[in-house]
């Protein structure tokens, strides 16, 4: 039986590759679907965690439930973030992080 | 579940998550991320998490991903080029991510370790005297089953029902800001 240790090991290696892709890579696209795996490490520690922690016998469901919000919550903010990328590709033609400029001083 | 399959679905999710930042073509790298949720959803099954599980796969592969290859077609992404690249953002970076998993393995090493409580035939028996003894819930308990669905469906329409209400305005306001960013962009044409 694998044990709590492991599960939060390869979740947290899971979010530090999600971590490396997001300071990384400069293509916005990568870039988010390097924060939906970031977001996904986060719910295996929590699904980790409701196994590990039974009450009454059964895993506790209420991080389940955190993981059920997390999903679609994602998934609302993955359909703004590509509608946003596409906003910003059809007035700029670029989605390289490397030549949004307008900010830099 | 047992240690090997722990492994080997830890691999299969940890080598797809490397590949989606080695990757240069998007649409590998999107095909990277259905196969590390892939072999997330074996994980949260190997933890007696069916439902999500499932919806990890219906949603994120299925639906999510699908999202993201439409988006690669429509903005018609080559290949990224190899760009002149400095060494110090690729130092800081690196830096940044080994500092976490440094930290990580120290915390890791000092707390102590959990096993998973067994949910076996006796343990299940006694979860069901929590339950109406006639419902289905206590029914798949008594027969050594955990209905999985059922205790979800149980908790979100009980415990969670409001947020899950907001949950569907939240849904709806995201619809109808992305109608609204998509035809902002058109009209500036």
């Amino acid at each position: 039986m694998a044990s709590l240790n492991d599960y939060l090991l390869v979740s947290g290696l899971l979010f530090a590759i999600g971590l490396a892709g997001v300071v990384l890579r400069r293509n916005i696209i990568i870039v988010f679907m390097c924060l939906e795996l970031m977001l996904s490490a986060a719910n295996l520690s929590l699904v980790a965690f409701s196994r590990f922690n039974a009450i009454n016998g059964l895993p506790d469901y209420n991080g389940q439930m955190l993981v059920f919000f997390v999903i679609t919550v994602a998934a609302a903010e993955v359909a703004v973030g590509l509608a946003i990328i596409v906003a910003l590709y059809r007035a700029r033609q670029t989605i390289h992080t490397d030549e949004l400029t307008s900010l830099k001083g | 579940m047992p240690s090997y399959l722990f492994w080997l679905f830890s691999t299969i999710m940890l080598i797809g998550g490397t590949a989606v930042i080695a990757f240069r073509n998007p649409v590998s790298s999107a095909l990277s991320v259905v196969t590390c949720f892939v072999g997330l959803a074996g994980l949260f099954i190997g933890l007696s998490a069916f439902f999500v599980g499932v919806i990890q796969i219906l949603v994120y592969t299925g639906a999510v991903m699908v999202l993201f290859l439409f988006i690669i077609m429509l903005l018609d992404l080559k290949d990224e080029q190899k760009r002149a690249k400095g060494f110090a953002p690729l130092a800081a970076g690196l830096g940044l991510v080994i500092a976490f998993v440094v930290q990580l393995l120290g915390i890791l090493s000092r707390t102590p370790n959990k096993v998973a409580p067994v949910l076996d035939k006796e343990s299940l028996a006694v979860a069901a005297t929590h339950f109406n003894p006639t419902g289905k819930i206590a029914t798949s308990l008594n027969e050594g089953r955990l209905p999985d669905v059922q205790l979800i469906g149980h908790t979100l329409f009980t415990e969670y029902n409001l947020p899950f209400q907001i949950l569907g305005v939240l849904l709806l306001v995201a619809t109808v800001g992305v109608v609204a960013l998509s035809k902002k962009s058109v009209g500036s044409d």
